[in-house]
This record gives structure tokens, C-alpha cells and sequence, in this order.
């Protein structure tokens, strides 16, 4: 506590951790627990996760986001995370990127959704500067008219995450267990997932991105980088997750309500 | 315009509004203010609780509001609920220590009163208050539109 009323001279630090594979659920659990638990400033990077799994914000209804019978036939994991915005399925082609801030160490940022949504893209300008037309747009990264990028955050009084699923690669039959949403972005034009989106290995190699991040998220803070299983929550810790896996009957229930 | 600002300032009047200059929020006068946004209208031991139009217009339109059940304890300062706006949730924090004894359903329905009326419609919680002396460490509406227009200019 006391060193932090010293003047800091320098940026802020931020912790790094670098994970390759790790369950997506896992992943939410411990940012979760990072930013209620932590004072720490943090970016998860999780270079694809290990199947594919459909993730819904913290509002999301199964019944207007997803397809449930071939969903619960293909027996694909849904997941309610406990940050806000859209679904999104994922698997080892998707490429995580979560920042975890004290918002005090973000000082020229307000904590709300669009400063901190404006933020992000400045420091994505720099990973994609001379790479490819990079905009955000209407909270979604695009290259052009085309997501590649899906957004979501979540703020306490002090503290806030920003996390990305960025679409480094999919495979088309993924998409068909997701419906289109009734809150869409108006420059998504009801087209279909799949001429919506487009994966960000015509680009650049996964390897690029993660570097091109981390130096990105140099040029704005002290970065040190740290084991993933120190960051894993311990086991007395007395914090219970708020995301979790939709059981099949909520799924059941869903597909018999579906309109 | 002069008389619609004549219509303003008798509406303001009535509903115990102090608007000010374009581009600064809404405040209520009687009610209390706490740092991270939330106002409070006391009365003796029950406490009504909402978010600020300062706060609901930095959020953008809210489309779900997570709220504590009935009989939940909620501690001054800490979060009770969260309402999602654009792609984010954002904490609710209590400004007194208490316990919920109402909600407002219409909210689960209708999150956008939130937005459109922040301290009449839009009210989130109803609570008992277990220590009224807490009230006195909240803000008064000069002292929060203040911090407001500080905040924003930061």
C-alpha cells in the first residue's frame, strides 16, 4: 500500500502472461478474479483455446443467439461470461487479448464504455499500422467493412477490462450454430456470418500479432512478463466466478422456447 | 428559444431539477450523491437508490440491468448489480449499508428507463438503511455537480 503513494517515475506496470490452449471458461474465470481481486495491472494473451465454444454476454438468451438442436446434437459448450456485448464461438484458430487496468493508471481514459472502447483502438492502430485498414467500428475491429475483432468489457469503481476475441482463423460450419442477432451493428447490413467477418491470417502470422500487441501495450506501460499458473486463482481463494457453463436443460428449456 | 427556455426553467423548477449550461448533466436537489455515480433519496430509514444522468449518459442506452434479490444485504460502497450498456457492465455501487427490500422489476423489461428517467422511472433498489450516519459522507447536488464538471474535465 505504501508504495503506491509514492510518485511512480515511468509508466505503470503491466503484467504479461503469454498461455497457448487454455479452456475459455478458465481464461474468464481468472480474469474475473483478476480484476476484483487484483490492484494489478494485467493482459492475458491466449493463443487459441483448446474446442470450440460458444461464449454469450452477461444478458445473453440461448434461444435468440443460438442454434440449439445442433448445438445440444454436436454437444458444443455454451458459456455465459460475465462481461457484456455479443456471442461469439471460439476455438484454437481464436487468439485472446485482455487488458486488466486500474483506472487510475489509465488516467486520461474516463471508465465508461466508449473511452475505453476509443482506447483500445489507438493501441490496436499501432499493432496493425502499415499491416492492413484497421478501424474500430461501431465497437467491432474491422478490416474494412469485415469484423475480425469482437469486443466486450466490464467496470468496477476502480478497475476495468477491455478483452478482444480476434478471428485469426474459423471454420465456416462453426458459424452456423449462431443465429443472427437481433442487436447487430447497422454496418453488418443483415449480411450472414460469413461474408460479416474474415480471419486475420490473410494478414499477418499469429506470432506477429502477439508480438506487435505486447510492444503496442509497451509504448503505454512498464511490462514484466508472468507464469500463467501465478496467476491462476488458488484454491482457498474465496471468490466465486460469476461465468459459467449453460447446463443442457437451461438449453432444453431454451430450444423449446425458441421463436 | 426564449420562451422554451422560459418552459425549461418552470419544468426545472417544478420538478426540482437544476439544469445547467448545455453539456452538463442533471441533478436533484434533496437527494445525495455518491462518487462512483449512484444517488439516494433518504427518508427516515428507507433509502431509494438509482443511477445519475451524469452516469446513464457516459454508459449509453442500457439494455439489462442485473438486479439483487429481496433481502440481500448491500454495503456503502460496494456493488449490488451491474446494468450492461454498448458492450460493457458496470457496476452499481450502494451509497448506504442496508437491506433490499424492493427491486424494480419494470427494469428487467424496460432497462432504457434507466436512461430516460434516471431519478424518477428508472430507481433500482428500495433499501433499509442500517446506519444513517453513513448518508452524511455522500455528496450534496452542489458538491456532485462539482465533481461532475471536474471529472469531465479531467
Amino acid at each position: 500500500m505504501a508504495t503506491r503513494q509514492v510518485a511512480r517515475a515511468g509508466p505503470p506496470l503491466m503484467n504479461i502472461v503469454k498461455m497457448k490452449g487454455v479452456p475459455i471458461l478458465q481464461q474468464l474465470e481468472v480474469e474475473e478474479c483478476l480484476l476484483r481481486t487484483s490492484s494489478e495491472n494485467w493482459c492475458i494473451i491466449n493463443d487459441g483455446t483448446d474446442k470450440p465454444n460458444i461464449v454469450m454476454g452477461i444478458s445473453g438468451k440461448p434461444a435468440e443467439l443460438v442454434e440449439i438442436r445442433p448445438v445440444l446434437e454436436d454437444k458444443i459448450p455454451v458459456i455465459r461470461r460475465f462481461t457484456g456485448g455479443g456471442t461469439v464461438i471460439v476455438d484454437h484458430g481464436t487468439i485472446f487479448v485482455s487488458f486488466i487496468c486500474n483506472k487510475d493508471d489509465v488516467a486520461d481514459v474516463q471508465p465508461y464504455p466508449r473511452p475505453i472502447m476509443s482506447w483500445s483502438s489507438l493501441l490496436y492502430s499501432q499493432v496493425f499500422q502499415g499491416i492492413a485498414d484497421f478501424r474500430l467500428r461501431e465497437n467491432d475491429y474491422v478490416f474494412g467493412h469485415r469484423k475480425f475483432g469482437g469486443n466486450a468489457q466490464s467496470i468496477t469503481k476502480n478497475r476495468w477490462i477491455h478483452h478482444t476475441s480476434f478471428l485469426w482463423d474459423y471454420e465456416a460450419r462453426n458459424m452456423s450454430y449462431l443465429k443472427l442477432p437481433k442487436r447487430a451493428p447497422e454496418y453488418r447490413l443483415a449480411r450472414d456470418h460469413l461474408d460479416f467477418i474474415c480471419p486475420m491470417k490473410d494478414y499477418l502470422s499469429r506470432s506477429d500479432f502477439i508480438t506487435r500487441t505486447i510492444d503496442a501495450a509497451e509504448s503505454h506501460f512498464s511490462v514484466e512478463s508472468t507464469e500463467f499458473e501465478a496467476v491462476k486463482p488458488p484454491s482457498n481463494m474465496k471468490f466465486t466466478p460469476t461465468s459459467r457453463l449453460l447446463t443442457n436443460q437451461e438449453l432444453e428449456a431454451a430450444g423449446n422456447t425458441s421463436i | 428559444m426564449a420562451s422554451r427556455l422560459l418552459w425549461a426553467s418552470k419544468a426545472a423548477s417544478y420538478l426540482k431539477i437544476s439544469t445547467f449550461n448545455r453539456g452538463f448533466a442533471s441533478v436533484v436537489k434533496d437527494l445525495k450523491y455518491a462518487e462512483s455515480h449512484e444517488w439516494v433519496k433518504v427518508k427516515g430509514n428507507s433509502a431509494t437508490v438509482g443511477i445519475t444522468d451524469h452516469a446513464q449518459d457516459h454508459l449509453g442506452d442500457v439494455v439489462y440491468v442485473e438486479l439483487p434479490e429481496v433481502g440481500a444485504t448491500v454495503t456503502q460502497g460496494s456493488s449490488f448489480g451491474a446494468v450492461e450498456s454498448v458492450k460493457a457492465t458496470s457496476d452499481i455501487n450502494s451509497p448506504v449499508s442496508g437491506k433490499v427490500v424492493e427491486v424494480n422489476e419494470e427494469l428487467s423489461s424496460s432497462p432504457g428507463l434507466v436512461n430516460g428517467s434516471p431519478y424518477e422511472n428508472g430507481w433500482i433498489i428500495k433499501v433499509e438503511i442500517s446506519d444513517t450516519n453513513e448518508v452524511s459522507s455522500l455528496m450534496d447536488c452542489e458538491q456532485y455537480s462539482k465533481f461532475c464538471e471536474e471529472e469531465d474535465n479531467h
